[in-house]
């Protein structure tokens, strides 16, 4: 395999990481804030807060080794995604500083603030729409390389019907992982009001996933037509993530092996972000960047995956570590240590 | 005077950024390791003074880490977002300890997170104790990391230029460039200095304004000891950076210290003023004492700013900035210093009135010395971006919204600030160290009690 294939490869499962570990804390955080709305956070915000409180400095981390391996193996993507993204990026910046900050303020200084409470909820549904911006434009017919370098065209950014797509699977999804992760968690934790209510947000927010999937798709073929037929090439890939997503959704209806079903809704998304990735590729950035134009010097490459291998030798016990300290052990979770 | 140019901007953007993150950084590399070093004396001597001191420092600490962590992220996606250009083409030489960086923090990041909530969960502390190593190895090894980037940018290495592109790029030469050394020891050193004068300042307030308990007496005893040994530290590191800086970046240190004609026996320059022929007027002028700051001998020969191309020499006010940096460090030093004397010598009271304020003010004082130092260190390189290679006016974004987004992180920054501070405060008014020690160690607390009686 050549290095920017190995490179783009490890980043993207970074990016995936990225993607279950936030979405479920983005939805949590809102489901928290819904929780309070409608007057039943007694029942499930002690729960959130549980799983929330140990990990929430790790998934900010998922998303910075993503940034900074992507300038690393592909240095000219600094310079298009830099340049073009200074606005969205920044607002993203500015949502997770917002977020991360007063999660902390909330949780270790005034308890139950609602401001801090609507902050945390808001800016959950705000970063992912933020944050897909990144990946609109990377389709294509977004920016223009002018003499004063490369510009974002906001006026079309705004106005187009793939973009909004976009926003709205990204916020749906965050929603639905979520609401599957509560239902295991709540299960594990053996706290039944707390399941019945996270279980509902779980079975309402299945299918509006799907609808914007198909959606995207549609608004896919209109913004960048080449790429909606290579994706449907793979169509086998997302036909597998439908299977999951049917799996997922009937043991959840059924009640039962709720920790399978979670991991179907994680195969769901793994299968189709792969899917998504592979038929993205050559392109970084259409028409402007491509994996193999932008790869870093030989040295740096292998330099990184020596880097990246040490990494995760050091990481992965680590992290096995923090979960079965705090989502894995039965007696924490259940409220007890 | 001030011009809304993009680049002028997007440097002032940076600027705010780093300054305000510099503080938060600071204390999470440095607040760590007198942590570890509190909670291991009180396992050792079996106090809880110390152990609650750890506890507490603890708390106070995930709401500093909180905002180094949202403006770490800052900072790391704004070098893309305003300088794409640079990045673009550093990202082919430094990009390893950018990323190697951002593993020092996950490592840190999840043993945080179990050390916090693992204070009870141990039958034997030491258990504990032991978490908290690896929290202190990923902070320093992510100032390490990030500084070896920054030394990078002064003194760049480990690649050819050809037209344009960089081609043989050597990471590891990169990294590990002749700016490297002195630049990590002074930055960790003086993190840990800075980590611990807020601490004892901190401490010594308590003491003036609450008159304080055992448990304070202790943790300003410990805390002072500790700022006495990293001022002696972070003063080595000093002296090392200067050496530097005389043999490979010598206009910093020429316009840092006024030194305008190379000369043997080289004066040093402390204050002063400049007249509008850039000659030094009423300062302080320490003999030969500029060789000796740089070779280490009184009669070397010492580069002036003269030789430095004119369009090429950093600006001259960045000698305050070095002035008041060595100034607060010495004072520091002396300071610390005092306490202890006071404290050995039986007769001597070392909590009076007097050295009790010279401590407190050393934890801003020292706070204002690490911005002063980053400030010298950042805008002593100027005009470059990557020194020799690339200027920040060529690095830079042209982007026509930067203005705005300097606006919206200057309230972004202003609104973490202020929230920073009311959660600190919530956190410990409610709850003064004596309730706690008292709720927790009841033993302890009545035995300190007859103690202060």
């Amino acid at each position: 395999m050549s290095y920017e294939v190995i490179g783009i490869s490890v980043l993207w499962f970074f990016l995936y990481g990225y993607l279950i570990v936030a979405s479920v804390d983005f939805g949590a955080g809102f489901f928290a804030y819904y929780a309070r709305l409608t007057k039943k956070d007694h029942l499930i915000n002690q729960l959130i807060s549980r799983y929330l409180s140990p990990v929430w400095e790790v998934t900010n981390v998922f998303f910075v080794f993503f940034f900074v391996g992507l300038v690393g193996f592909f240095p000219d993507m600094a310079y298009y995604f830099g340049q073009s993204l200074l606005v969205p990026g920044s607002i993203a910046i500015v949502l997770l500083a917002i977020r991360g900050s007063f999660y902390a303020f909330e949780n270790y200084g005034s308890k139950d603030n609602s401001l801090y409470m609507f902050l945390y909820g808001a800016t959950g549904l705000l970063i992912p729409a933020s944050l897909s911006t990144a990946m609109t434009i990377s389709e294509g017919g977004y920016i223009e390389e002018t003499a004063n370098g490369v510009q974002l065209l906001y006026g079309r950014l705004l106005t187009s019907p793939y973009s909004w797509s976009v926003v709205f699977l990204a916020i749906v999804s965050v929603l639905y992982i979520s609401s599957m992760f509560l239902t295991y968690y709540a299960h594990r934790a053996g706290d039944k009001p707390a399941l019945d209510i996270v279980k509902k947000y779980a079975l309402f927010w299945s299918s509006p996933t799907i609808i914007a999937s198909l959606t995207t798709f549609i608004a896919l073929s209109q913004q960048n037509y080449d790429h909606f037929q290579r994706a449907m090439e793979l169509w086998w890939v997302f036909g597998i993530s439908v299977g999951f997503f049917m799996i997922a959704l009937f043991l959840v209806y059924q009640g039962k092996y709720y920790g399978w079903a979670f991991i179907a809704v994680m195969l769901q998304f793994f299968v189709a972000f792969f899917g998504y990735g592979a038929s993205h590729l050559p392109y970084l950035l259409r028409p402007y960047v491509t994996i193999s134009s932008a790869v870093t010097n030989e040295s740096m490459a292998i330099a990184l995956i020596i880097v990246f291998i040490a990494g995760i030798f050091l990481l992965i016990p680590s992290l096995i570590l923090l979960m079965r300290m705090f989502l894995f052990d039965a007696d924490y979770v259940k409220g007890k240590k | 005077m001030f011009e809304f140019d993009t680049v002028t901007v997007s440097r002032s953007l940076t600027a705010m950024t780093l300054l305000f993150h510099a503080i938060f950084a600071t204390l999470g590399v440095g607040v760590p390791v007198l942590v570890s070093i509190a909670e291991f004396i009180g396992i050792k001597k079996k106090d809880p003074h110390y152990t609650l001191l750890a506890r507490r420092w603890t708390r106070g600490y995930t709401i500093t880490v909180a905002v180094g962590v949202v403006t770490g992220t800052a900072i790391g996606l704004q070098l893309s977002l305003i300088w794409p250009s640079f990045m673009q083409i550093a990202g082919n030489v430094i990009a390893l300890p950018l990323f190697m960086e951002t593993f020092a923090f996950f490592f840190e990041a999840i043993f945080l997170g179990i050390y916090l909530y693992t204070w009870d969960r141990f039958k034997n502390p030491i258990y504990h104790w032991f978490l908290s190593i690896p929290v202190v190895i990923g902070g320093t090894l992510s100032a390490f990391f990030i500084t070896t980037v920054n030394s990078f940018m002064n003194t760049p290495q480990g690649f050819e230029l050809e037209d344009g592109r960089f081609t043989s790029v050597d990471p590891l030469a990169a990294m590990f460039n002749p700016a490297t050394p002195t630049k990590v020891f002074h930055v960790i050193s003086s993190s840990y200095l800075t980590a611990a004068a807020v601490l004892a300042g901190i401490a010594a307030f308590i003491i003036l304004v609450k008159k304080g308990s055992l448990y304070h007496k202790k943790a300003l005893k410990l805390t002072v000891m500790a700022t006495f040994l990293f001022a002696i530290l972070t003063a080595v590191a000093g002296d090392l950076s200067a050496k530097f800086l005389a043999e490979y970046q010598p206009e910093k240190l020429a316009a840092g210290e006024w030194h305008f004609e190379s000369e043997e026996g080289a004066d040093l320059v402390v204050f002063g003023t400049l007249n509008e022929d850039n000659e030094v007027e009423n300062a302080i002028r320490i003999p030969n004492a500029l060789s000796f700051l740089a070779y280490g001998d009184f009669n070397a020969e010492v580069e002036g700013l003269n030789e430095t191309p004119e369009e090429e020499r950093p600006p001259l006010w960045i000698h305050y900035m070095f002035d008041f940096m060595v100034s607060i460090g010495f004072y520091t030093l002396g300071i610390s210093f005092l306490f202890l004397v006071f404290w050995k010598m039986k007769k001597w009271n070392e909590f009076n009135k007097w050295l009790l304020w010279g401590i407190a003010l050393t934890g801003p004082l020292t706070m204002l010395a690490i911005e002063f130092g980053w400030i010298y260190a950042e805008v002593g390189r100027q005009p470059w971006i990557l020194r020799g290679f690339m200027t920040v006016a060529e690095g830079a974004t042209t982007s026509p919204y930067v203005f705005e987004m300097f606006v919206l992180f200057a309230v972004v920054y202003l609104v973490l600030g202020i929230g920073c501070l009311l959660t600190l405060r919530k956190i410990f008014k409610g709850r003064p160290a004596e309730l706690e020690l008292e709720h927790r160690y009841p033993q302890t607390a009545a035995a300190s009690k007859e103690d202060d009686a």
